[in-house]
């Protein structure tokens, strides 16, 4: 299937060369393109040849495929599915046990060194990474293998990204994310947990209209989506500018629509396109719900302390956030040994203004 | 476990802790040292004597009239700065949050473009101070290391907050880190140098006010 173009698929489901270009247009748009790349796009992407795509799922809940498949419909995003190749992906496709694995070997013979690969969790290593398997075999072993003829690899969730919740603290698996097990492959990080459907397909899309992954950040994420902060992007912004918080999840501030920082939010430091692109067909996003941001899209989200302490908390204690008891205990028992040290400092000092006092006798101390 | 997580975690609570014990031994060292005794006749009861000492924590908080024209503009600057300060760790959101995580309570805050505009002041009065001790004779041959270090920690960490409310010069998180490593820094070296004058000053002028005063020498 992976022969035909795209504009041929396109002709057989019968879509328009307007509601085509209607897309295009859409898709340059969230790109942060300028609208005239939209037919520019439409042209490329009509004689391109639909990319194969290998959907490894791993360590995780399918959330990610939950959000890939939660795009609305019609949409955009099914459009987009009609025109890559998804040869192998074990929850969505019809075949099973031996013959699904078949499908898988078959489209990487046939598309060696090009097709793409969509890892979705993190793969465990400990003990040989026999804490997941599929079909007989590790899901390292299975990463490893498919893993060198792709011509990019694609993390799809927190989870392939950056470890996850798979490897939040104790990680008895072992758990890693792609980037500590392939090298040498192009590696783009689409974050969250799970990522924001418009994200996967925007990033789909650009590789299939330029023939190019995106730009990336620090942590391989493309910039275009994760180049601004949930809080910089926040429509609830000027509420912290002008130092109005919500206190409680269901007081006046909340009502009003005030910013939720003291609540935990962590908005501030985490990056991704939930304030700007939104979910559910641009609906909202969990700050708008009334709920803060819990930072899924960054590294080690799950053991950075609690969802519901203010950024600005001190991050110790058993809670992972310190509690004025613990603070209490911490600094009176802290001032307790200085006190000691400093009685005995005292002392020592007395001795020498006594010994001092003695030495000049017509200078009596008290 | 990332620069922000560690700053706010490992090396606050380490800090912490070294603060506490610090300013408890210097206190404790200095206020159980033998006092000299009073040898002379007390020319004044010992309450009025004690008021004497509170009231002298003001009077010698502002120059005598005589050495206003050369002293007062240092001064005012010295306070203002002290103020700024005070009013960034006190009045700024995250800040207050930080406090309420030790104390259990919280208080409104003031608008963060407010918070901005007193901390590139302070930060300018902060520069003019450091100015002020290079170029008068007197104060450079009285400064040491302490004087430098204590003003160089306290103004790292008003520039590192403000770069991380400006997002600049790194990513936010990253400049944050920054921000709560430079004031687990400044809470490390506070027992050790001169900024603990914020614990000494005013009982040290109280004493001070107290001892003239049982002399006969009110101030």
């Amino acid at each position: 299937m992976t022969h035909s173009t795209i504009g041929d698929l396109l002709l057989q489901n019968g879509v328009s060369r307007r509601a085509f270009l209607k897309y295009c247009t859409a898709m340059a748009s969230l790109m942060a393109l300028p609208p005239s790349m939209g037919r520019a796009l439409a042209e490329t992407l009509r004689a391109a040849r639909r990319p194969s795509v290998i959907y490894l799922s791993f360590q995780e809940c399918t959330g990610c495929a939950e959000s890939l498949t939660r795009a609305f419909s019609p949409s955009v995003e099914s459009l987009l599915f009609n025109v890559i190749s998804l040869d192998y992906q074990d929850t969505l496709m019809a075949a099973a046990g031996h013959r699904a694995e078949e499908a898988r070997a078959q489209a990487m013979k046939d598309n060696d060194g090009e097709y793409l690969v969509i890892v979705d969790g993190a793969i465990p290593t400990a003990d040989g990474g026999v804490y997941g398997m599929a079909a007989g075999r590790t899901y390292l072993d299975v990463m490893q293998e498919v893993g060198k003829g792709a011509a990019a690899i694609i993390c799809l969730g927190t989870c392939s990204s950056f470890g996850g919740i798979p490897m939040a603290k104790p990680n008895p698996t072992g758990a890693r994310p792609v980037s500590e097990i392939i090298s040498g492959k192009p590696i783009v990080n689409i974050s969250g947990c799970p990522p924001v459907p418009e994200v996967i397909t925007g990033t789909l899309f650009q590789y299939v209209s330029m023939g190019k992954l995106p730009e990336l950040d620090e942590l391989g994420r493309p910039k275009v989506f994760f180049g601004n902060s949930i809080h910089d992007r926040c429509y609830r912004r000027p509420f912290y500018d002008e130092g109005k918080f919500a206190k409680t999840f269901d007081d006046e501030g909340a009502r009003n629509g005030w910013c939720l920082y003291e609540l935990g939010c962590k908005g501030p430091t985490t990056y991704n396109a939930c304030a700007t692109v939104k979910w559910n067909g641009g609906t909202s996003f969990p700050i708008e719900s009334g709920h803060g941001c819990i930072g899924c899209s960054e590294p080690e989200f799950w053991d950075k302390g609690s969802f519901y302490a203010p950024l600005s908390s001190a991050a110790f204690g058993k809670a992972g956030n310190v509690s004025p008891r613990e603070a209490a205990k911490l600094v009176g028992a802290a001032a307790v040994v200085g006190g000691a040290i400093g009685l005995g400092a005292a002392a020592v000092s007395r001795q020498r203004q006594q010994k001092l006092a003695g030495a000049a006798p017509d200078k009596k101390e008290g | 476990m990332d620069l922000l997580t560690f700053a706010r975690g490992p090396a606050l609570q380490f800090a912490l802790v070294v603060f506490t014990i610090g300013v408890a031994w210097r206190i404790a060292g200095i206020a159980l040292l033998r006092s000299g005794k009073l040898l002379s006749e007390p020319r004044a009861p010992l309450v009025k004597a004690l008021l004497a000492g509170l009231a002298t924590t003001g009077s010698r908080s502002w120059p005598h009239p005589e050495f206003i024209g050369r002293t007062g503009a240092g001064e005012a600057i010295g306070y203002s700065y002290h103020i700024g300060l005070f009013i960034v760790v006190l009045a700024f959101a995250p800040h207050i949050q930080t406090w309420a995580g030790f104390l259990g309570f919280d208080w409104p805050a003031l608008p963060s473009g407010v918070i901005t505009i007193i901390s590139v002041i302070t930060f300018a009065l902060l520069l003019a101070v450091l100015f002020r001790r290079l170029t008068h004779r007197v104060l450079r041959l009285l400064s040491n290391f302490d004087d430098y270090f204590s003003w160089f920690i306290t103004t790292l960490v008003i520039v590192t907050g403000l770069m991380a409310t400006a997002h600049f010069g790194g990513r936010y998180e990253t400049l944050l880190g920054l921000h709560v490593l430079s004031f687990d820094v400044l809470l490390l070296w506070f027992p050790l140098g001169k900024l603990m004058h914020a614990f000494y000053i005013f009982p040290s002028r109280a004493i001070n006010g107290y001892l003239l005063a049982r002399k006969g020498a009110p101030s």
